[in-house]
C-alpha cells in the first residue's frame, strides 16, 4: 500500500516541478485576456473621449482610436455645453445623497430595536422584512407609479427615493452590526441616564461605522448607477433626470456625437470608479460576507 | 417575560419609518399588484376616474392567446442558457484568481468593475462594440471568420440580437459570481488540498472530488440568484435593443413593461397578470434549483 500510494505521489511532485512555470504563465495569458473582455469598453471609451474629433479620426478606425492621436479634453467641456449635463449631474447628486441619507438612517432606526430589544411581533416583523428579499416583485413597478401619482410625487426627486429607501438588505446588514456590540456598553450608558436615541447615535452608531459605510457605499453606487426606476418615475420630467437616463437620452438625440457620449460616459463613470477602487476591499468582502 | 410598554412602544416607533415605507412600497403593490390581475383596469381610464374592474381570468386567457406574449416568453426561457455560461465561467475564473500569485488584487478588482457599471453606460460602450463597423466585426475579420462584406451590425440582426444582449448580461454577471466563488473556495481548507495532492489526484480530480462538492451550497446560492435574474432580464433589452429587431429580443418582463408604459392604452390589468405568470414561473425555478442542488449527502456517490 505504501509503495503504490508514494510513487505517484513522487511523480505527481516531478511533474509539478517543470510544469509550475508553464502553468503560471498560462494562468497569466487567461487571465489577462478576460480582463481585456472586462475592461476592454472603458478603455476604448476613455479613448474615445479623449480624441479630437476635428482629426476627423472615425471611432471605429480601428485599432488607431484606442490611442488617440491628438489628445484633447475638449469634449468634456463640450458634453456640458451641447447637452445641458451639469443639470443631469446635479439630479444625480441630489438623488443619490438623497437616497443615501435616508437608507442610512432608516436602516439604522429600525435595525436598533429589532437587534436590542424583546417586544412582541419582532420575529414576525424581521420574518416579513427578510420575506421581501424572495417575494415576486414583478408588478411592483406598475403599483408604484400610481401610488406616487396620488401622491403627487411622480416627477419629482422624492419620488425615485422615497420607495426605494427602506429596503431589507441595509436593515438586516444594520441589525448584524449592532448585535455585534457589547451589552455591557449599553448598561453603563443606561444607567448614566442615556436615552435610547443617544445610545443609538453616540454609541451604536460610532461603533458600527465599517457597516454604515459599507451600507452608504452600496446604496449610492447603486443608486448612481440606476436606470429603470428613475427612467419609469421621471419619464414626464426630462429636465430632472440623472445621468443614468440622460445619457442614454443623448445617444438617441439626432445630433448624436459619439465623442461627447463618450466623454459623458466617462464623466458618469468615474465617481463610481474611484468610490470602487478606494472601497475594494470593502466591496469585495462585502460580497463574500454574503455567502458565508 | 414581561415586556415593559415602554420597549414595545419606543421599538415602534423606531421601526415606524421602515414598516410604513415597506408596506406602501412592498407589500401592498405586491397585493395589489396581484389583484389587478384579474381586472381590466387601463390608465386611459384611470385617468378619467374609473376604477379597476374585476373580470377573474380574462387576462390570462388574453395572455396565452397573444403571440407576442408566448414569445417573450419563451425568450425569456432561451435567455437561461446564459446561466450555465456565467456559472461555470465565474467558478472557473475564481479558481484561476484564487492563489497566491503577484497582481491577482488587480485581475479580481477589474474582472468586478463591469458590476458597477450603469447599464446606460454599458449600452453606451456596447452599442459600439456591436456595431456594423465595430470591434467585433473586427475582431473576426481580422481572426478571417468573416468577410468584410459579411459585416452587420448584431444588435439589427434578428439572429444574433438576442445573443448579442446575452453576452453583456454575462459580461456585467461574471464578476460578480466570481468574487462569491471565491469567498466559498477561500473557506476549502488547504490541508484537504494538499492530501489529495500527495495522494496524487490530477488537479482535475482535486475539482470535481474536492472543490464542487464542497461548493455545493455556493453553486446553489449562485445559481439560484443567475437563474431568477436571467428569468428577469429587463434592463438590457430595453436599453439596447426595446425588444426587437421583430420581437427576437422581447423577454417576459419587456411585455409586462411595454404593456404597462408603452403602449398608448397602458393596459395595467393584462401587465399585471403577466407579471404574475413570471413570479410564478420564478417561484417554479427556484423550486427546480433546489431540488437539483441540494441533494441530501447520503446520495452522494
Amino acid at each position: 500500500m505504501s509503495l503504490t500510494a508514494a510513487s505517484p505521489a513522487r511523480a505527481a511532485r516531478r511533474t509539478v516541478a517543470w510544469r509550475r512555470p508553464l502553468r503560471t504563465a498560462l494562468r497569466y495569458v487567461l487571465l489577462s485576456l478576460i480582463l481585456i473582455f472586462a475592461l476592454f469598453p472603458f478603455i476604448w471609451t476613455l479613448a474615445i473621449a479623449l480624441t479630437d474629433k476635428t482629426a476627423g479620426t472615425s471611432i471605429y478606425a480601428f485599432p488607431q482610436s484606442l490611442i488617440p492621436a491628438r489628445v484633447t479634453l475638449h469634449n468634456f467641456a463640450d458634453v456640458f455645453r451641447t447637452f445641458a449635463l451639469g443639470k443631469a449631474l446635479w439630479n444625480s447628486v441630489v438623488i443619490t445623497t438623497l437616497t443615501v441619507a435616508g437608507t442610512l438612517l432608516i436602516s439604522a432606526l429600525a435595525a436598533y430595536p429589532l437587534a436590542r430589544f424583546r417586544f412582541p411581533g419582532r420575529e414576525l416583523i424581521f420574518g416579513a422584512i427578510l420575506a421581501t428579499l424572495v417575494l415576486p416583485s414583478e408588478t411592483t413597478f406598475i403599483v408604484n407609479t400610481l401610488t406616487l401619482k396620488h401622491l403627487g410625487l411622480l416627477g419629482t426627486h422624492w419620488g425615485v427615493v422615497v420607495p426605494t429607501v427602506a429596503g431589507a438588505f441595509g436593515i438586516f446588514l444594520m441589525r448584524q452590526a449592532f448585535v455585534s456590540v457589547p451589552a455591557a456598553l449599553l448598561e453603563a450608558a443606561r444607567l448614566d441616564g442615556a436615552g435610547e436615541l443617544t445610545i443609538l447615535t453616540r454609541i451604536m452608531l460610532p461603533l458600527t461605522k465599517p457597516s454604515l459605510t459599507a451600507l452608504g457605499i452600496f446604496t449610492m453606487v447603486t443608486t448612481w448607477n440606476a436606470y429603470f426606476w428613475p427612467m419609469l418615475v421621471l419619464s414626464g420630467a426630462p429636465d430632472k433626470a440623472p445621468m443614468a437616463v440622460a445619457v442614454l437620452k443623448l445617444k438617441g438625440q439626432f445630433n448624436y456625437d459619439p465623442f461627447n457620449i463618450a466623454a459623458g460616459a466617462i464623466i458618469m463613470m468615474l465617481p463610481v470608479l474611484l468610490v470602487f477602487l478606494a472601497a475594494q476591499r470593502l466591496f469585495l468582502r462585502g460580497m463574500e460576507g454574503a455567502v458565508k | 417575560m414581561r415586556v415593559p410598554w415602554r420597549t414595545t412602544l419606543l421599538s415602534y416607533t423606531f421601526l415606524a419609518p421602515a414598516l410604513v415605507l415597506l408596506g406602501v412600497f412592498t407589500f401592498y403593490p405586491l397585493l395589489y399588484g396581484a389583484y389587478l390581475g384579474f381586472t381590466e383596469y387601463n390608465g386611459a381610464r384611470f385617468g378619467q376616474g374609473l376604477p379597476p374592474r374585476w373580470v377573474g381570468t380574462a387576462n390570462f386567457e388574453k395572455l396565452f392567446a397573444d403571440p407576442l406574449f408566448l414569445t417573450s416568453l419563451q425568450n425569456s426561457v432561451k435567455y437561461l442558457l446564459v446561466v450555465p455560461a456565467l456559472q461555470l465561467a465565474a467558478l472557473a475564473v475564481a479558481v484561476l484568481v484564487n492563489k497566491q500569485l503577484p497582481g491577482m488584487a488587480i485581475f479580481r478588482a477589474g474582472f468586478y468593475v463591469p458590476v458597477v457599471t450603469s447599464i446606460s453606460l454599458a449600452a453606451v460602450m456596447w452599442e459600439w462594440v456591436f456595431n456594423r463597423e465595430g470591434t467585433l466585426n473586427w475582431l473576426l475579420r481580422n481572426l478571417g471568420l468573416t468577410t468584410p462584406e459579411a459585416q452587420f451590425g448584431w444588435l439589427n440582426s434578428e439572429v444574433w440580437a438576442f445573443w448579442a444582449v446575452m453576452l453583456v448580461t454575462f459580461w456585467r454577471g461574471f464578476g460578480y459570481y466570481m468574487v462569491l466563488y471565491l469567498a466559498g473556495l477561500q473557506n476549502i481548507p488547504e490541508e484537504l488540498e494538499e492530501a489529495a495532492v500527495l495522494d496524487g489526484a490530477s488537479a482535475w480530480q482535486r475539482f470535481w472530488k474536492i472543490t464542487v462538492p464542497l461548493m455545493r451550497p455556493t453553486i446553489l446560492l449562485c445559481t439560484l440568484l443567475s437563474t431568477i435574474a436571467a428569468l428577469r432580464v429587463l434592463e438590457e433589452v430595453l436599453v439596447l435593443t426595446n425588444g426587437g429587431p421583430l420581437n427576437s429580443t422581447y423577454t417576459a418582463l419587456m411585455y409586462v413593461f411595454s404593456k404597462a408604459f408603452q403602449g398608448f392604452d397602458f393596459d395595467y390589468g393584462l401587465a399585471s397578470a403577466a407579471g404574475l405568470v413570471v413570479a410564478a414561473v420564478a417561484l417554479a425555478l427556484s423550486y427546480l434549483n433546489f431540488k437539483l442542488f441540494n441533494r441530501p449527502e447520503e446520495e452522494e456517490a
